[in-house]
């Protein structure tokens, strides 16, 4: 590029704009930066992080891992089984948790799971339970390679979708999609509420456990691609996905030992309920993100999730630490006579999905729901194209039609969310606050800010200590 | 927002945080605002130390505020007229904070450096985003695969350090940081003045230094291959010319590059003597031209290079003549280019003792903030302690030329010594703006009764978009006597100081 004969292709410009100006005077193609200044405090730690001599490489291994996992749904059975969850024992979605800051549809979840398991007789009696401890124990969802929607709650005789990567056998898992409305992820316990719960762990488990293993391995990597062409962000919206799954797992449910009427009822729940598939589309995710997990010096974050009180990131390259902040209040739509004094702060692992690069920051993709969650389909596409200023890479599996087939913007990076103050953006569902009430509307929301200048300090300080060693 | 009635009119400060545009596109709004009818003053900034100080200077009371949030200062005339001045910042903002794609479309602009080069096939990143922010968007190119150009100053020096070892690592170029000026593929980057191809590969640890070199050669019909800076801090003993290895290694590599010239500010003697033992092992042959005591002046250098192309050393171009003799007193150096400083300061030392500086080459004679000493003063206007929040002084004229009318009126001044760099990324026209500054200067000093004698060393070329004789003869009418040549306007400055004295 030295000699004055050669020919430039053009140059990128960041900063002052005479200079872009000073080139466009001599005729040279210029891609401008649109540039802002960083979040506050954040300049030194971007500098110590950008020259960590790992990064690069980190990162590059990271995309490779996440990218090429493959989902594939394996099996279905009791949490007692596959997570070796014991009475007593309650998973929970979001970061770390204590009874006394749980928010109200994550209290109401677990009251309702502690009766589903018999600890008491009726939902309202474990609220004594739960604060006092005893015979109780909660644990993120993460932290057993497990997600699960909303209040997320796992109790033992739920049983899970298995998904595993066949290339090195680590196995995720997601509780069964109860459906919309009054339900246990919403923090609903009423009778009705638990009587379903009874009916899946009684008959729709064990008839999708013989299905799944019957019809052999079902490759939800490739179904999720399938739905991003078919209008599905597979966050909040899963229907296309949901009917994929079925055609796949009709014949042998079809042909099942099963008495027909329970067949039947199976159908008519799944086909009832255009969110089935997010309980697959979830673990798939997580499958993938965990690939990236423990690579140090690596800036991707690897987890986001909300247990209704807090929002909690991880970071591939800091292990298993959360930072966490506030979690916020959704911008959206509301149900009925509904409005944001009813709503709860933001809940559920299934914002694993934007980690992964789909739900919100596929938007682009599912223009039929753009309103659903308050926003027009100009700003979807944007969305989407946002979302890639602040990933590392796009995943062409997953590829967006109406964008020319970019991938899904996936990874997130800390630095470049620092950088630019561009929050991911993620498409929710809405509880109500008070335990027992559920779904109250649907609508986006993002993380509070500071949680990425919280990782990148801990990312810088890796760095540093790497260096002095 | 908080709006008080001062004495004299209607005063409103105002906070926006999260608001942010350049310096430079701040100074017009700025700029413009103030032109509207009934505005007295008008600063629009971010709020950075520096800029702070200059709206508390300016009589305002400065607000609780963190330097990522931009401040509006305004004097009106009146309560009434604060609707049509805020109507106004906000219309120059708009016209100054382009966006690439109008709002509710579904384009979205580049954030990053990254994303860019991404977007684009770039093949080089230009960055001149503050000093602080400035390492991961150089990253960012080399991560891509790119050589880099840093505009920005204020880069700490272990980045600069981090940054030069990660490219080497890669065999890629960082252009410096505080690289003002770079020419590569035929274009001019950050200042940089209109040259025709031909022999000479530039390495420039000094932004007009390497103008200067530039400038002296096209006049003399020598073009160049590229002019490559690494930033003034490549030649000192932290960074060790990790750049200017790599750049002497990239003209090496080329087979238009009949001759390598190295530029540099006074260099560090250690780093200075690996760099002469480097180009012993290099096939094209290397010229140094270090300023230092003892060493030739940039003119000279020029010429030598000439002598060893075998091209003729033509005479250097001087337009209009100043005063014949001064009364004796002191000589005062107003640079916008810091090479060009050291290069007045080297030569003066020799002739005159210790120079004032606030870039001095003995600590001991540095200045205080108000800039003056009894004695031989000479200023870096460009150094990075009087640019941080705001333009260079080759964009920007107002600080030096304020300091202008205060030396002229100055009875210890006999002689001022300017430059004027021309060039791409330079003011449009500095002459428009210096040239009424030289002339209110020397009608001070003649009211007073006194002789003063002012010099420039316009350094430019005919290709220049301001072409260097139109400016020349400006400054030359409004009683200048300007050069070509830094050194040959220095050493007519030491000569009048000297007949004086």
């Amino acid at each position: 590029m030295t000699t004055s004969t050669h020919q430039t292709s053009g140059i990128t410009s960041a900063g002052a704009s005479i200079f872009a100006e000073a080139l466009e005077a001599q005729a040279v193609p210029v891609t401008r930066v649109d540039w802002r200044p960083p979040m506050e405090g954040t300049e030194e730690d971007l500098a110590t992080v950008a020259t960590d001599p790992l990064r690069e490489e980190a990162n590059r291994r990271a995309v490779e891992a996440v990218l090429s996992v493959q989902a594939m749904l394996v099996d279905v059975a009791p949490a007692s089984e596959v997570l070796g969850l014991e009475r007593g024992q309650f998973l929970h979605a979001g970061p770390p948790l204590t009874w006394e800051s749980a928010s109200g549809p994550m209290r109401g979840a677990l009251m309702g799971a502690a009766a589903l398991e018999g600890l008491v007789e009726d939902p309202e009696e474990a609220e004594t339970l739960f604060a006092s401890g005893e015979g109780v124990s909660l644990e993120p969802c993460h932290h057993r390679q497990a997600v699960g929607p909303m209040a997320g709650v796992v109790s033992p005789s739920m049983w899970m979708w298995v998904l595993e990567n066949p290339e090195d056998g680590r196995r995720t898992y997601c509780s069964l999609n109860e459906g919309l409305g009054k339900v246990l992820r919403y923090g609903a316990y009423a009778p009705e509420v638990l009587t379903r719960l009874r009916w899946m762990s009684a008959t729709l488990g064990p008839l999708l456990a013989e299905a799944v293993r019957e019809s052999g391995p079902i490759d939800a990597t490739a179904i999720l691609g399938q739905m991003l062409q078919m209008g599905d962000e597979a966050h909040n919206r899963n229907r296309a996905g949901t009917l994929m799954l079925l055609r796949d797992l009709a014949p042998a449910l079809v042909r099942s030992s099963a008495d027909p009427a329970d067949v039947a009822d199976a159908f008519a729940f799944m086909g009832g309920n255009d969110h089935f598939f997010l309980n697959v589309a979830m673990p798939a995710c997580k499958l993938q993100m965990d690939a990236a997990r423990g690579i140090e010096g690596s800036t991707m974050v690897v987890a986001m999730a909300r247990n209704g009180t807090e929002f909690g990131i991880q970071v591939a390259g800091t292990g298993d630490e959360w930072f966490t902040g506030p979690a916020q209040i959704a911008d959206g739509l509301y149900l009925g006579d509904y409005g944001p004094d009813d709503a709860n702060p933001d809940i559920g692992d299934s914002a694993i999905t934007e980690t992964a690069g789909i739900g919100g920051f596929s938007m682009a993709t599912a223009p039929a729901i753009v309103r659903f969650v308050g926003g027009s389909v100009p700003d979807a596409l944007a969305t989407t194209r946002r979302m890639g200023e602040i990933t590392l890479a796009e995943n062409n599996r997953w590829a967006i039609p109406v964008l020319e087939f970019m991938g899904a913007p996936t990874g997130i990076d800390v630095t470049r969310v620092c950088r630019t103050g561009v929050l991911p953006q993620i498409n929710t569902g809405m509880a109500g606050r008070v335990a027992g009430v559920g779904q109250v509307g649907a609508g986006l929301v993002t993380p509070p800010g500071e949680i990425f200048p919280s990782a990148l300090a801990a990312l810088s300080a890796r760095t540093r200590a790497r260096a002095e060693s | 927002m908080t709006p008080s009635t001062a004495d004299t009119g209607f005063v409103h400060v105002e906070r926006r945080p999260g608001a942010y545009a350049d310096s430079v596109a701040l100074l017009q709004v700025s700029k413009d605002v103030a032109a509207v009818d009934g505005v007295q003053r008008a600063q629009v900034a971010m709020a950075t130390p520096l800029n702070l100080d200059v709206i508390s200077s300016m009589g305002f009371d400065v607000p609780e505020s963190s330097p990522n949030d931009m401040v509006v200062a305004i004097r009106l005339d009146e309560e009434s007229r604060l609707d049509a001045a805020l109507a106004a910042v906000d219309a120059a903002l708009a016209a100054v904070t382009r966006r690439s794609e109008p709002s509710g479309s579904a384009e979205e602009p580049a954030r990053t450096t990254a994303s860019a080069i991404k977007r684009s096939d770039a093949s080089l990143a230009l960055v001149s985003v503050p000093g602080a922010n400035a390492t991961v968007e150089a990253v960012d190119a080399l991560d891509a695969g790119k050589d880099v150009m840093l505009f920005s100053d204020n880069v700490p020096v272990e980045q600069e350090v981090a940054l030069k070892q990660l490219a080497a690592r890669r065999d890629l170029l960082v252009m410096g940081p505080d690289c003002g000026t770079a020419m590569v593929d035929g274009i001019g980057l950050g200042f940089a003045n209109s040259v025709q191809p031909g022999p000479v590969g530039l390495v420039a640890a000094s932004g007009t230094g390497c103008q200067q070199l530039m400038c002296l050669l096209d006049h003399a019909g020598v073009g160049m291959t590229a002019a490559l800076g690494v930033g003034g801090r490549d030649l000192g003993v932290d960074v060790g010319g990790l750049a200017t290895r790599q750049a002497m290694r990239r003209l090496d590599a080329d087979p238009a590059t009949e001759l390598i010239v190295v530029v540099s500010k006074p260099p560090a003697e250690e780093v200075a003597a690996q760099l002469r033992s480097f180009a012993q092992t290099l096939s094209t042959p290397v010229h140094f031209a270090l300023l230092g005591p003892g060493q030739p002046d940039l003119t000279s250098s020029a010429e030598a290079v000439l002598q060893a192309l075998g091209r003729p050393v033509p005479e250097w171009p001087t337009w209009g003549a100043g005063a014949a003799s001064v009364p004796a007193g002191h000589l005062r150096g107003l640079f916008a280019g810091g090479t060009l400083c050291d290069e007045a300061m080297l030569m003066a030392s020799e002739q005159l003792g210790p120079v004032h500086s606030n870039i001095p080459l003995d600590p001991q004679y540095a200045l205080d903030s108000s800039l003056t000493a009894d004695g031989t003063v000479m200023i870096d206007f460009g150094d990075d302690s009087m640019t941080a929040g705001r333009p260079h002084p080759m964009i920007d004229p107002t600080i030096r030329l304020e300091y202008l009318a205060r030396t002229a009126k100055d009875p210890a001044t006999s002689v001022v010594l300017m430059d004027v760099v021309l060039g791409h990324g330079a003011d449009d026209d500095p002459a428009a703006t210096i040239a009424p500054g030289i002339r209110a200067a020397l009608a001070a000093a003649r009211e007073a009764g006194r002789e003063l004698a002012v010099l420039v060393a316009c350094v430019g070329t005919a290709d220049d978009p301001q072409v260097l004789a139109d400016q020349a003869l400006v400054l030359a009418e409004a009683g200048a006597e300007v050069f070509l040549s830094n050194a040959q306007a220095a050493r007519r400055a030491l000569t009048l100081i000297g007949a004086a004295a």
